[in-house]
């Protein structure tokens, strides 16, 4: 019999490759391989409603646990691959066992990047279940909150905090939030919106250390910090890659088949790093993207590549977060733009960024704008020609473009 | 446990007990239903776990929330009266027996 596929990583790449390969009718062994204790579940809620404890933990697996056997996906949970030998399709688990590969799926993710500080031993991470049950834990008896880093998790993490009462301050090291992902209108509009709600927001703010109960800064003032939670940024999970031999920029590196240096093997997901037609050309166009979306449907685009025929990785990026009551939908990449459109008015808290480069459309940012998000979205899958004048006029229907 | 009955639009129908007060759409994604997407999980966010819901139902849904009305506007496959988004549907004693069709795309 076929070795089939051998999928590593069971977070929501590797689950979605396994059900999207029996989906299109592959019928060989399918294997997936996880090193966490946890069936595949989503991490989006761990910190917003789970956090908040508004949501339970059962319900955050991705599959009904009984859906893996009734498609006769083997789950292999708690184990790590610790070897890929590729010329011989066979991967080696820490326990010493050797498993072969007809085509094999990385879909490794990625891990937080540690603070490296003084006294960084007492901040807290979340990525994993077990991490957000420790965070809960540790909330649950504190007063006051510092979050280091401020993009979307630590952004939402403040959110939740605040929503559970605490006193929450906001450190980033960068003059304006979230800047790596947003343009500086939605920095400004989301610093707004955490200082209503009474959040401390501190930018271009260096920490000297974390002490026991507070947070001491470069400039030798302090905050009181019973939990310091840290969100500065996630590494791809690349090394089992590179031992192999695979080729390995910032992730595994893949062609626009999802394919690695060895045509035996994909990447998918946070781990990989991926020619991107919606990213910025100069910046040499190719992306690894942290977001349910892209893990999703490159998981479906491989499955389409073993079982079925081979299409390239088109999909526009689109990415969600949620804070208070906005609702921030990103569609496209917005890095490199040189024009910016807003419809409705951000004064309101109902607004839609358009960014342009040289006159074309790349992006668009929605704040409580879900059918701009859609119609922005559909522009561009479809590579048609939205130009800054129909995207400011309100009378202009999207939908017609 | 409710039973929530989920039709294809090829016709083909399944029959789930959806633990209560998850989701219609929990219910189909977590037993591998084909036709509900679900990209966002549940948050309202992504409008691919669209379904029309059997008229012999609809009374006793819950009123459509103003982030469902405005979502409803951007389904693939364009909204009826009976379309809602299954993520924000609980699986309710009331609607035990509830029948839901799913459309033929969800992106
Ligand atoms: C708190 C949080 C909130 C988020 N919120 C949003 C959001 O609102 N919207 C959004 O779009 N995205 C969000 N994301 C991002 C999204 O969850 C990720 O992009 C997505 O989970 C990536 O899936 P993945 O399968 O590529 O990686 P992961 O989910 O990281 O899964 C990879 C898995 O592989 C395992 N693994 C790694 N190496 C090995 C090995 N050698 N052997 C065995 N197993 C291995 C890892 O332990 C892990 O379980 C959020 C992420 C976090 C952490
Ligand atoms: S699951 Fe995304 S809107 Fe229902």
């Amino acid at each position: 019999m076929s070795a089939g596929v051998v999928i590593i990583g069971g977070g929501q790449a590797g689950a979605e490759a396994a059900s999207a390969l029996r989906a299109q009718g592959y019928e060989k062994p399918i294997l997936l391989i996880g090193d966490e204790n946890q069936a595949p579940y989503q991490r989006p809620p761990l910190s917003k409603a789970y956090l908040m404890g508004t949501l339970d933990a059962e319900r955050l697996p991705l599959r009904a646990e009984s859906l893996y056997d009734k498609q006769h996906i083997e789950l292999l949970l708690g184990q790590t691959v610790v070897d890929i030998a590729a010329p011989l399709q066979r991967i080696r688990l820490r326990s010493g066992s050797v498993l072969p590969y007809e085509h094999l799926i990385l879909a490794t993710g990625a891990r937080n990047r540690l603070l490296q500080i003084k006294g960084s031993e007492r901040a807290l991470y979340l990525r994993t279940l077990p991490d957000a049950d420790t965070i809960r834990e540790r909330l649950a008896s504190a007063t006051s909150v510092a979050v280091i880093g401020g993009g979307f998790i630590g952004l939402e993490i403040a959110a939740a905090a605040r929503k559970l009462g605490k006193q929450v301050c906001v450190i980033e090291a960068a003059p304006r939030l979230m800047a790596r992902a947003v343009s500086p209108l939605l920095s400004d509009f989301f610093r707004d919106a955490h200082e209503k709600e009474g959040v401390e927001i501190l930018l271009a703010t260096g920490i000297e250390e974390i002490e026991d109960a507070a947070i001491r800064f470069t400039d030798g003032s302090r905050r009181a910090a019973e939990v310091v939670l840290a969100g500065i940024g996630v590494v791809p999970n690349v090394e089992l890659a590179r031992a192999a031999g695979l080729a390995v920029g910032n992730g595994i590196a893949v062609d626009e088949f999802l394919i690695t240096s060895d045509p035996n093997i994909f990447a998918i997901g946070d781990c990989a790093e991926f020619p991107c037609v919606f990213a910025n050309a100069r910046a040499g166009g190719r992306v690894r993207l942290e977001s349910v979306q892209n893990a999703v449907d490159q998981a479906k685009c491989v499955a389409r590549g073993i079982e079925g025929t081979p299409e390239p990785y088109r999909d526009p990026p689109w990415f969600w977060t949620d804070q208070y009551n906005y609702r921030f939908q990103m569609a496209g990449l917005s890095n490199g733009h040189d024009e910016t459109i807003v419809r409705g008015d951000a004064a309101s808290g109902k607004f839609t960024a358009f960014y342009f480069k040289d006159k074309r459309f790349i992006a668009a940012d929605s704040v409580n704008r879900f059918a701009d998000h859609i119609a922005a979205r559909k522009i561009l899958g479809s590579g048609t020609k939205l130009t800054p004048e129909q995207a400011g006029d309100e009378a202009f229907d999207l939908k017609r473009v | 446990m409710p039973k929530v009955t989920y039709i294809a639009h090829t016709g083909e129908s399944q029959t789930i007990d959806v633990p209560a007060g998850y989701s219609v759409m929990e219910g189909a994604v977590r037993n591998g239903v084909d036709g509900i997407v679900a990209e966002c999980g549940g948050a309202c966010m992504c409008a691919t776990c669209h379904v029309f819901v059997d008229e012999a139902f609809l009374a006793k849904l819950p009123p459509i929330g103003e982030e469902q009305e405005e979502m409803l506007n951007a389904t693939a496959v364009a909204r009826r009266p009976n379309s809602r988004l299954s993520c924000q549907i609980p699986a309710i004693a009331a609607l035990d027996g509830l029948i839901v069709r799913m459309p033929e795309r969800q992106t």
